[in-house]
């Protein structure tokens, strides 16, 4: 346990540009101490998203690129066939993932490209000032849904991308986790570092979505943030290993 | 492994002339007329222990080669107007990264779904960039089967050496006629092509990183200013063009791509006449070959453009030659200007 919380080599020591409260930092470094604990260092190459991460690679210290908006799992699915020994993951939001690179994502997925995706679903756009994702929930308020979304007035329902990658045959680990308190978080890195290895041995898809909160968005205190989570969120995302093989 | 000596299509030849300049990873989308070329790359990628993807979309094409780009890897894509229109996003990102990729386009009739006939009207789309952002590709235009496969092998050099996206821009009429040729061994290109150092393949002390954002306050202006004098480079070093009968013409018609076969006919025509006109067929159309233009047309009376569009190298031809007296045929939609059409609106300037 102790070791746990030494600053991991893969991580740079630099202050991130994120807000008070968010929770790309926390899953940047579970990242980074996996990627060390694991020793695949210098063989790990992450493709980062278009959105508030789209920066990892100034906090990551291993070799990393940089794709456009929803595109992320095309570009994985190039540098892993060209290089099949290395560990290649995705680091993606709910409008990179979910929205913009639905297609890329469920073809990837269904190709079984052993690639891990690292989905960060915050429920909103947080980069562009705070737009309704596909994972928005019902009655949720957004700069575009300023009403509450309203499934009933065309605005759709959250949509659940991990059950539905989680039913294709080329998935082999689809897990949902949140950053809701110190316990999940410790299972975040749990399943994360399971994703990591699923690549290695199986071969074949996985994919972790994180809930993590936006404090700026949703216009609530970190702490309220982590109770949004913990009361709203996982009523419509519940917790827990979807698949594993 | 193919004999060197072979009966291909357009498309089957280009695709063997990547295989034989070392493209390591291809991406493709169903569209017509460039599906021999796919279905190509299909069955043998595999046979060379190469990647062929089948990919669900243009966009995801050009992105997957985006991330073989990135590992160092030579990579192709090839698609026609339409397709090459949804990959404009990837080809700027790849100018953006400064990644090494080769786009293959075989025009078919646009705007929109356009027609599967052979067209020349992705020149502007083709020469101007095409995507967002202040950048351009380098684009070779075949005007034979022979050709088609020496323009896939060299754009794979010019790619690596200047490290950018390179554009093949043929037409349906080029991809779909099968033609004897000879494949070489490896292009023309006489400049040695550096270490991928930047390649994620390997990791230096630090991480590396690929990409195309500064967000800084003057990085992308200073980036911009590195690519111009890229392009600028390339613009000196890399203009190609081809000449025929030029050396006492008094009027010269400029073609490329398959019109360029087509004029031809009709210059002989001419010749046969007493009517002392050459052709001029630029094989790069960025960077145009204004060098070589400005030099056989010094005692040249008229000029004719000549192309399957409603006129979009004729704006290069009025650039690089703004006092000559220019007349233009063209047609879109997959008319494509006939040997005796040629010949009727020359004759009516003479």
């Amino acid at each position: 346990m102790g070791k746990n919380f030494l600053h991991p080599k893969s991580l740079k020591k630099v202050d991130t540009h994120y807000c008070p409260g968010c929770g790309h930092g926390i899953i940047h470094r579970i990242i980074a101490g996996i990627v060390d604990e694991l020793g695949i260092r210098e063989k790990t190459i992450a493709v980062t998203p278009v959105g508030c991460a789209v920066i990892a690679y100034d906090y990551w210290d291993f070799n990393c690129c940089e794709a456009p908006h929803g595109r992320g799992l095309a570009v994985a699915t190039g540098i892993k066939r060209c290089l099949p020994q290395n560990i290649v993951f995705t680091y993606q939001g709910d409008g990179d993932l979910a929205s913009i690179g639905i297609a890329e994502t469920i073809h990837a997925a269904n190709r079984a490209e052993a690639i891990s995706c690292i989905f960060v679903n915050n429920g909103c756009y947080g980069m562009t000032g705070g737009q309704l994702a596909p994972t928005t929930l019902i009655g949720q308020k957004t700069i575009t849904t300023p009403f509450g979304r309203d499934p009933n007035k065309g605005e759709g329902w959250p949509l659940k991308l991990t059950e539905i990658l989680a039913s294709l045959e080329g998935v082999c680990f689809a897990a949902r986790t949140s950053l809701a308190g110190p316990k999940e978080i410790l299972n975040t890195q749990t399943q994360i570092k399971k994703a990591f290895l699923a690549q290695i041995e199986k071969k074949k898809f996985s994919i972790v979505e994180v809930l993590s909160p936006c404090p700026t968005v949703w216009q609530k205190e970190p702490t309220k943030a982590i109770e949004f989570i913990q009361q709203e969120v996982i009523k419509t995302f519940p917790v827990g290993i979807i698949k594993e093989l | 492994m193919a004999k060197n000596k072979l009966l291909l299509s357009g498309n089957e030849a280009m695709g063997e002339a990547a295989i034989r300049a070392g493209c390591f990873f291809y991406a493709g989308y169903p569209i017509t007329p460039q599906n021999e070329l796919t279905s190509y790359m299909a069955k043998r990628m595999p046979q060379e222990k190469r990647v062929f993807i089948q990919a669900e979309s243009e966009i995801a094409a050009i992105n997957m080669v985006l991330g073989a780009a990135v590992t160092g890897k030579r990579t192709m894509t090839s698609s026609s107007s339409p397709g090459i229109s949804l990959k404009q996003e990837g080809i700027s990102y790849l100018a953006g990264c400064q990644l090494p990729a080769v786009i293959i386009n075989v025009m078919r009739g646009g705007p929109g779904l356009g027609n599967i006939a052979s067209s020349q009207s992705d020149y502007f789309q083709a020469t101007r960039g095409g995507g967002h952002g202040d950048y351009f590709t380098p684009v070779l235009a075949p005007f034979s089967v022979q050709e088609a496969a020496e323009l896939v092998m060299l754009s794979f050099d010019i790619a690596d050496y200047y490290l950018t996206p390179t554009i093949v821009l043929a037409d349906a009429i080029i991809g779909q006629m099968c033609e004897p040729l000879v494949l070489p061994k490896k292009s023309n290109f006489n400049k040695k092509i550096p270490p991928k150092k930047w390649a994620l393949n390997w990791m230096d002390k630090e991480g590396k990183v690929v990409k195309s954002l500064f967000l800084k306050e003057g990085d992308l202006e200073k980036h911009n200013q590195r690519l111009q004098k890229k392009w600028q480079k390339i613009k000196k070093n890399e203009q190609r063009s081809s000449v025929y009968k030029t050396d006492d013409a008094k009027y010269i018609a400029i073609a490329y791509g398959s019109q360029a076969r087509i004029t031809l006919e009709a210059i002989e025509i001419l010749r046969n006449k007493g009517i002392k006109i050459g052709l001029f067929r630029p094989i790069s159309l960025w960077p145009y070959p204004v060098d070589m233009l400005q030099n056989i047309t010094t005692n040249v009376k008229k000029i004719f453009v000549i192309e399957q569009s409603l006129g979009q190298m004729l704006e290069d031809v009025r650039l690089a030659l703004p006092n000559k007296q220019i007349h233009f045929l063209g047609r879109a939609g997959g008319g494509v200007p006939t040997v005796s059409e040629i010949v009727k609106f020359i004759k009516k300037f003479i």
